[in-house]
Order: structure tokens, then sequence, then C-alpha cells
């Protein structure tokens, strides 16, 4: 394969422009460039580099350093050529006498101010004091020693400007002595992250950078993204990583493991010991930006938990016993056909994850049908966005969202439903809020006060506060306003939807039985203010939906995600830039996983297995015949698992025990069956039920892709060599041959090549399109050969826009007298999902337990104190917890995280799912929270049973 | 699969289209089934049918004739 050059990464200066082009003369040099650039960036384009400190094209300029000084012809002075904008016809001139001497000038004070240990620090030969030091021919300093800020003693007394270092971020540290209060640092936090957790305090010689109120970072609003340290031009905030190792020598691209935002990355390694990751500034998801989860949180890759040789045992109350790769597959391959042989051929099946590549997840699901012979394939997107994927598909044809996330930029109303971007995908929120800040309103729909309602410089137009379980009513009351109002976009419907459909539906949401009035008591959100928000989003200008799991895990799920549809067609916010309906995916791959056939009723490409022609491609690609009929999905197979009728399971990179609803069930269905195979990269909750375990590869191991939440499929590439041998795509690969397939593949590049052969929507993707493009958004075909960024332009995938009635149902989940609590969960910045990665790293220090938030009123008549240990019951089962009392929940609401298997939300949540996709409704359910002393029942079991079955038995070396 | 839990299932998939004209509706819940479920629940459900067991919903029962056989019982 050709190796892959990394493009271009300069820092340019100063951020780039749209405008007119404006040529100019900069060293003899004619440069043409859009109007509103600065001179510096047209001088980096034309590839002459001006000397800076405080400029870097991550952020605005500010002109403080005075380093970047040029000559105007023409104009008086020596203007700063970071803050001043290019004109027709200029000539600059970047190099002259008078330049040479006022840059020596600063760089000489710069320098009186700043420790010499040059050989021993940090950022020695990554420092761009030191570089301009270089550049401008600075050879001595002429100032004698006086008031600094980095030594810690001035003669006997201490250095009153002197600062310690601060460690107290467990990624990177903050070392004032070094700071030159360029404050990039303080730009990035607030235009890149949006925090706006650091200012630089006080003024002139004592201007210092502060988090917070000159707290440490820790302790400060910071959320730990690193946008600052990579902005920092010295060692003053810097990775620990770096410190410790050494500066990188290598790089690669790749794209980040954790959530659907997809961010790119490069990986900076020395030699195959990764250094750093550094978000990508090419990276469309991400712009150059990223997380604490993405940036940091990667050395759970190497921990010492991560199990490196495949084990196997016969029952789970014995001992692991490590055997090699060959006797894994033999032994497994044995034990499903012998499975099939007494139960049938469809006594086992598997699960494809969504934190594998398309690759790995296609190969699965191929070696389901194709040599297990069956169609019980399913995925962990059951339990998050299936109903996305039934909503959308119904209601504009594709099961995708629409947009790319550069739209977020030109929306001017935004409504986010049931999601919590801050936390869950970070990257985006931070490109959100940038937009918010310049104008565009934001309509919040959650039952929980989110951090978008208030944070510093964003605010929410409305919050609609509903009860939860009450999405359908609130969208179709939202819907009630805009068609009794008046405000629908009455051309896009009859141009673009079915017209009947939208009668149908406009004459069953205008019933009044359906208006904010009437819904009011069971929602609770104020009418007058459902109203506003209604009209804000109709009359707005470009309205944009992004919406999370709080509108999918519902018993109503997928009604929700049509009746977010509804109100998207009737306003005609869908087929342009900065519009759409946008889903927010959890797992990086959630997207692939779905769009790779994972499905039991669904091959590659969401095609019906119902549908001929589409199993006939598959059927003479390879050669076995397809079971017509839709297999079993998750909960279905442990329910005929617990019936006696399923017996084996291939459960590649999930935890289902940890992540779906009602734990003793899942654990039941587990326990009833006789062959379960686990691949991951640790002991997980599942594995403890396990009878084979294959080790997984991290994202760091392996060739692939992951198709993120606007369908853009980015390239993840091998870092370094997979730790247990085999990348999962092999394992998958070997698995199926030890079962009889003819497989034969050499590189993920040709199983994607039989993607695109065989996926109408994948038919113009292949790597090298990928190494040439950076990433492509699928639909990539010949109609559409660099891509889709926006879907549904001129006419919907279906054809016509089909409007859908959302009949209100409420859940079964009631509450009453035992149960009178609603509780509903989520997410948290620092952790990732079941945290088995983001646990294994420094993240814990943000969140080292769930906790369960509660209202004061709530907490008072239960004589509940901040930080007690709680019992939370429900009729599934209860755990316990602590409690924090906060009134971000409203009075009989309780919310609670699910990252940590110790609490096991999920032994709480019941088994009610939606209708359509059987999605589990984990967003209600009905509980009673009581003071308590210690764990649970389950929790002291299940302590003692994963603490046995995770024993193993080394082999003798 | 409990035969409540089974119910349930189909109760809530029928109530969403309730709200249809009821031959509409019968249809929409007999493709749903055909579309989603495995035969093995299909079946199943169409057993709890004809032991009249079970509270359904009257369209579960519309559903009926547009149902797809399970071709063998238990996939
Ligand atoms: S890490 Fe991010 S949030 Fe924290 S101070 Fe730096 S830019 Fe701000
Ligand atoms: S910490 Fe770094 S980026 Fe911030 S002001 Fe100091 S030198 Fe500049
Ligand atoms: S976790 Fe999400 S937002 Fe954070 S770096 Fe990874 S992809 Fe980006
Ligand atoms: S880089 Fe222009 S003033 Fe600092």
């Amino acid at each position: 394969m050709k190796d892959f050059v990394l493009p271009d990464d300069r820092d340019l200066g100063t951020p780039a422009r749209k405008g007119p082009p404006v040529t100019l003369t900069i060293d003899g040099f004619a440069v043409t460039v859009p109007a509103g650039t600065s001179i510096m960036r047209a001088a980096f384009e034309a590839g002459i580099p001006v000397p800076k400190l405080c400029a870097t094209d991550s952020v605005e300029a500010f002109g403080s350093c005075r380093l970047c000084l040029v000559e105007i012809e023409g104009r008086p002075g020596t203007p700063a050529s970071c803050t001043t904008p290019v004109a027709e016809g200029m000539v600059v001139h970047t190099q002259t006498a008078r330049l040479k001497k006022l840059r020596k000038g600063v760089m000489e004070l710069y320098i009186s101010d700043h420790p010499l240990d040059c050989l021993t620090c940090a950022a020695n030969g990554d420092c761009e004091l030191q570089d301009m030091a270089g550049v401008v021919g600075l050879r001595e300093v002429r100032y004698a020693p006086g008031a600094n800020h980095f030594e810690d003693r001035c003669g006997e007394a201490a250095n009153p400007l002197f600062l310690p270092k601060d460690d107290s971020n467990p990624y990177f540290s903050y070392d004032p002595q070094k700071c030159i209060v360029c404050s990039r640092c303080v730009r990035a936090c607030e235009e890149v992250q949006g925090t706006f957790a650091l200012t630089i305090a006080g003024r002139g010689f004592d201007s210092r950078v502060s988090p917070g109120m000159a707290e440490p970072f820790l302790q400060s609003e910071c959320v730990s993204c690193g946008a600052c340290v990579q902005a920092c031009p010295t060692a003053t905030l810097s990775e620990k990583s770096v410190a410790e190792i050494g500066t990188p020598d290598r790089s690669v691209i790749t794209t980040c493991a954790y959530c659907g935002v997809g961010c790119s990355f490069k990986a900076e390694l020395r030699g195959d010991e990764l250094v750093r990751m550094v978000p990508w500034k090419h990276g469309k998801a991400n712009r150059g930006h990223s997380c604490v989860k993405g940036r940091f949180a990667w050395g759970y890759a190497q921990h010492r938990d991560r199990i490196l040789k495949p084990m196997i045992r016969d029952r789970i109350d014995e001992p692991w016993r490590e055997v090699t790769w060959d006797e894994a597959f033999a032994h497994t391959a044995r034990r499903f056909r012998e499975i099939q042989a007494r139960h049938g051929r469809g006594a086992i099946g598997g699960i494809t994850s969504s934190r594998c590549t398309n690759e790995e997840t296609y190969l699965v699901q191929k070696m389901i049908r194709g040599t297990f012979g069956n169609n019980n394939v399913d995925t962990c997107a059951r339990v998050c966005h299936s109903p996305t994927g039934y909503g959308l598909k119904q209601t504009f044809g594709t099961s995708a969202g629409t947009q790319d996330f550069d739209s977020v930029e030109q929306a001017d109303v935004v409504i986010v439903i049931g999601a919590n971007p801050t936390d869950g995908h970070p990257v985006f929120a931070s490109r959100l809020k940038k937009r918010l800040r310049q104008g565009a309103k934001l309509i919040v729909i959650d039952p929980r006060r989110i951090d978008l309602v208030r944070s510093p410089h964003v605010e929410a137009a409305h919050h609609l506060a509903l009860m939860p379980g009450t999405n359908v009513a609130v969208l179709t009351a939202m819907a009630h306003v805009i068609v009794t109002e008046g405000l629908v976009d009455e051309a896009f419907v009859r141009a673009r939807c079915d017209w009947e459909s939208f009668q149908d539906w406009a004459a069953f949401v205008a019933d009044p039985s359906r208006s904010p009035e009437a819904t009011e008591k069971l929602t609770r959100v104020p009418a007058a203010e459902l109203r506003a928000a209604a009209r804000l989003y109709a009359t707005g200008g470009n309205g944009a939906i992004y919406y999370g799991l709080g509108v999918t895990e519902h018993s109503q799920g997928s009604t929700t995600v049509m009746a977010i549809a509804n109100l998207a067609m009737a306003t005609g916010n869908i087929g342009r830039p900065g519009v759409g309906v946008n889903p927010l995916r959890g797992q990086n791959n959630v997207q692939g996983s779905c769009d790779m056939g994972s499905f039991p009723h669904e091959l590659p490409g969401y095609r019906h297995v119902h549908d001929d022609t589409a199993r006939a491609i598959y059927e003479s690609l390879w050669g076995t015949p397809i079971d017509p009929e839709p297999g079993l999905r998750i909960p279905n197979m442990l329910d005929e698992a617990v019936a006696g009728r399923f017996k084996g399971i291939y459960i590649q990179g999930e935890d289902i025990l940890q992540s779906d609803p009602d734990t003793r069930h899942v654990a039941a269905g587990l326990a009833a069956m006789e062959c379960v195979v686990v691949q991951d990269l640790f002991l997980n909750e599942t594995a403890t039920y396990a009878h084979v375990f294959l080790p997984g590869a991290t994202f760091l191991e392996k060739d692939g892709t992951f198709t993120n939440a606007e369908r853009r499929i980015n390239r993840v590439r091998r870092v370094m060599a997979p730790l247990p041998g085999l990348a999962d795509w092999e394992v998958t690969q070997r698995l199926a041959q030890a079962m009889g397939a003819q497989w034969h593949y050499n590189h993920p590049a040709e199983i994607m090549a039989e993607i695109a052969a065989t996926t109408p929507t994948f038919a113009g993707v292949s790597y090298e399109l990928l190494d040439r493009e950076g990433s492509v958004q699928w639909p990539c075909n010949a109609a559409a050969p660099q891509g889709t960024p926006v879907m549904h332009v001129d006419a919907f995938v279906r054809g016509k826009g089909r409007f859908i009635l959302t009949d209100y149902v409420p859940t079964d989940e009631r509450t009453g007298p035992r149960f009178p609590l609603l509780l509903t969960t989520g997410r948290i910045l620092s952790q990732y999902n079941v945290g088995a990665q983001t646990r294994r790293t420094a993240n814990s220090t943000w969140h080292a337990e769930d906790l369960l938030e509660i209202h004061p009123h709530d907490a008072e008549v239960r004589g509940i104190r901040e930080g007690q240990l709680v019992r939370l019951a429900s009729r599934s089962g209860e755990t316990t917890l602590r409690a924090t009392i906060t009134d971000r929940v409203a009075p009989g609401v309780v919310y609670t995280t699910f990252h940590h298997p110790e609490t096991q939300a999920n032994v709480v949540t019941t088994d009610f799912s939606d209708w359509a996709t059987n999605c589990p409704e984990y967003k209600v359910t009905a509980v009673q929270v009581s003071p308590t002393n210690g764990p649970s029942d389950w929790q002291r079991d299940y302590a003692a049973h994963a603490e046995a079955s995770r024993r193993i038995a080394h082999a003798a070396e | 699969m409990s035969p409540e839990k089974l119910a349930r299932m189909a109760n809530q998939i029928a109530a969403v289209f309730a709200a249809l004209p009821e031959d509409e509706a019968a249809r929409n819940v007999a493709q749903h089934l055909n579309d989603f479920w495995a035969p093995a629940m299909r079946a199943e459900l169409l057993d709890l049918i004809a032991s009249g067991s079970g509270r359904l919903h009257p369209l579960v029962h519309a559903a009926v004739p547009h149902l797809r056989r399970p071709a063998e019982a238990r996939a």
C-alpha cells in the first residue's frame, strides 16, 4: 500500500478568511488571498514566515508581542502583520534593518524574564520562543538581573513574583515561570473551547495567566480539553507525557475511538511509544479541536489489565486457561457447530461493535449471515440509536443525520433535544457555542438543566424542562403551534413532501387535545414558553435540530424521531446548510455499525433481508444462501436463551451486561448459554459469563475506518502493532475460517473494496480516496464522487418526504406510591459509556463514581444529605450510590450516569423498550430513593461473582 | 419469551398505528411484525393468539391475516 503523506499543517499565524481575492506584494512576491486576511497569513501562504509569538492560526490575532512587525510602503511606522489586513496593491517588506533591530529588542526583553534552561526543558526543540530567538539572531541579553518571574528567590528573600508549577491536572502542567503572557491560551479557551476558564489577571509586568479565580487548574472550570496546551508557544502549558518521554519524532493521522464526533488526531510517537495525541487541524469533523477523552485518555491502551492471550474454560465458575490462538479458534468453532447440530442453525448469533471499524463490523455480520447461516446479528446501536434508523428511514428514506458539523456555523436557531453536548459530544458543543456567541438562538428540550442552558456567554432562549417520557407530546404540541398559527412553509411542503400525508398530519396535530395548553399538565412545560419556542424555530431563520439518547431511549423513541422529522419538514428546515435533523451518535462507530448491516433485518446499506435483489448480491459473492427472515435482536436473543433455545453468542467489543437494561435479565440470559465468546480489551463485565475470551486490539493497533455522526468515513491508521498479535478483523476472519469460511483478506482495504462493490451508497469509497480527501461523507458514488455533506438537497432519498402521525402513548412505566420518582440517565464528559477505557485512565480524577442527582425538596422529605449513600430501587432491582443535591433536576426527577460497574445503574432499569426497535427505555424508570448504610444484595453477590470468574490460571511459561 | 412481554410488545406496536383507519392500521402492524420480528417470535405470537390467552389489542388480532407464516416454526 502507498504510504500516506501528511498534508501540510504549518501554523499560518491567523485564521483563514472568506472574501474576494486581494493581491499584494510581499518581499517582491505577488500573493493573492481573500480580503480580510492578515498580512501575516498572506506572507506565510507565500512561504515567507514572519517572526511571531502571540499569533497562531487557531485563534484571532491579538497583537501584543510586537515581533511580527513589517513595513508597508506609503504607510508610516511598523504595523503588526498579524492584526493588519491586506489591501489591494500593498507592498510589504518583512525583513529590513529597522525591523531586525526592533525584533531583536523585543526578543531581548522576553528572554531577560525567562529562565535559560532550554537544554533540560520539556519543550526543547518544540518551543516557539527558542525558535524566535534563533530567527531574530538574538546573541546576547544586555539587561542586568532584576525583577523577574522565574527565580524562586531574589537574594535572601522569596521572590514575590514567582509562582510554583501547577501539576494539578493529571495530563498537563502549568509552569508560570516560563510564561510570556502572550494570551494564546486564554484566547484558545474562549474561542476554540468556549469555556472561558482562563484570564490574564493583573496588568503590565504583573500580568499572569490565571485559571478561574487564581485556582489550580483542576479546581477551576477547566474541562481539560487541551486547546490551551496546544496554543501555548512555550513549555508553560505542556503535556506531562512529553516531559516524561521526550519530544515525538514521527506522526500518524488517525481518528478518535471515543464518541460520534469522530475527531481526527495526529498520533505523535517516538519509536512505537505514543507520546501525545494532538487534534488534527485538517480534520473535517473537529477542525483542530478535541476533548479530554480523545486528547488525553488513551493510557488504557497500555494498561496492565489488558488481556493479551486467548483464554477458554468449560464453566464460568472455573478459572480461565490461556491457550494459543489456534486452540481458541478450533475450540470455539467446534462448540458453535455442536450447538447448531443439537439446537438448530438459529441457536447461535453474534453482536457487532460500535467501537470496532466498519471493516470489522462488516466481517462479523458476514460471518453470522454467511457462516453461521442465520440473521441473528445485532449491535449495541440497538440500545441507543436504533429508533433514529427506523424513524428517519420512514420519513426521509435514509437512516442517518442530514448535515455535516460545519453546518452549525450557518444555523440561526438550534434545538437541542435529549442531548447534553458539552458532556457527550464536547467538540460539537464547542462549535455550537461558537455559533451561539455569534448570535444564534438556542432552545433546549431536556428534563435536566444541562450546562448549555446557561454557561459563560451562552444562554438558551428557552429551556423546556419536560417530564421524562413526554417528548412526543411536547414535539406534537410544537407542531400544533406551527400548524394552527400558520407558520408552515407551505411552498416547501408542496414541492418536496407527500401532500396527502401532510394534510393528515396537519389535521392530526391541530386537534385541540394536542395543544400546549391541553398537554401542559402532562409535560409540565408552560404552554406560553412552548409556544414561544415553536414560533422561534419556525420563523427564526435556519433551524437545526440536534438530538441524542434522551430522544431515542424511550418506549416512544422511534415516534419522537419521526416527530422531529415532521417539524423539520413542516418548517422547510431540510436540504441546505444550517438546518437539518442531526442525531448525536454516542459511540465512535455507531453510524458505521448500522451502515454495515449489523441489524438482524438489514443487509449492509439498510437493505431489508426480504429484498431478493440485495440478498442475491451477497449470495453470489459469498457463495452461501442468506436467510430471508429477520433474525433475533439482542433482547430477543436473551429471552430465547432463558427459554433454552439460544445457546451460543460471539460478542465483539461490547459489554452488554453493563450497557444493556435490566442487568439481572441479561445475566440470566448469558448464564443460560453454553458458549459465550467475548472479544475485548479487558475482562469486562460480560466476560464474567464467558467461556471463550479473545483479546482485542485498540484503535491504535489496526487499520480501518470509523463513520461518525455526520456520515463521515474517517480513516483509522495503525500506529503500533497489535499487542495480542492479531487485529480484531483478523480474529473474526480466523474464527470464520475455523468454521469453514473461505476468506482471504490480507488488509482491511480489501474488505472496504468488498463493501464498496456491494453497497450502492459506498460505491465510490476506497482507501485511496480517503487518503486523498482526508475523509468523505456517504453517499459516495458516481452521483456524488466527493461524498455528500448535506442530504435531501433537491429531493428526499425516498422521493417525497412523508409526514407520520405521532400519537403520544404514555409509557407503561408509571410512578406510584412505591416508586414515586422518575429516574433518567446520562453521561458526563470525562467518562465514556461503560467506562471500560476511561476508568483505566486519569480521567477518573474528575469522576470517580456515579452520583445520583436529586432535587433539594425530594432529598429533604427523605432525609437525604449531600454525599450520603442512598438505595435506589425500582421494580427490577436495587443498587446503592451516593446522592448529590441539586436543582438541575426538577422535583420528582432523579438522574445518574452509568459509567461504573460497582453502581450498575442498569440493575434498576426495566425491560420496557421502544415499540419499533426494542431500544430500551433507559430514560424513564420509576424509582424510590432512601438513605442506606451499605451495598445492595445484588452489588455484594455480583462483586463476589465477578471476582471469582475473573481468575486466570496462567500457563507455565 | 414470557407471554406477557410478547403481548406487551405487540400491543405497543398496535397502539402506534391506532390513529390510522382500521384496515390500514392492521396492515401496518402486520408489516412491522413481518419486517422486524424473527419468525420464532411471530410463531410465538400466533400461538398466543390461537390459545386465546393474553390480552391483545384488537389491531393485533386484525393483523393476523396479513402476517407472514414462519416457514419453520423455530428458526
Ligand atoms: S484545557 Fe481547555 S478548558 Fe482547560 S483551560 Fe485549557 S482551553 Fe480552557
Ligand atoms: S501559558 Fe503559554 S499560551 Fe498562555 S500566555 Fe503563557 S506562554 Fe502564552
Ligand atoms: S471523545 Fe469525541 S469529542 Fe472527544 S476527542 Fe474523541 S471524537 Fe472528539
Ligand atoms: S504575532 Fe503579531 S503581535 Fe504577536
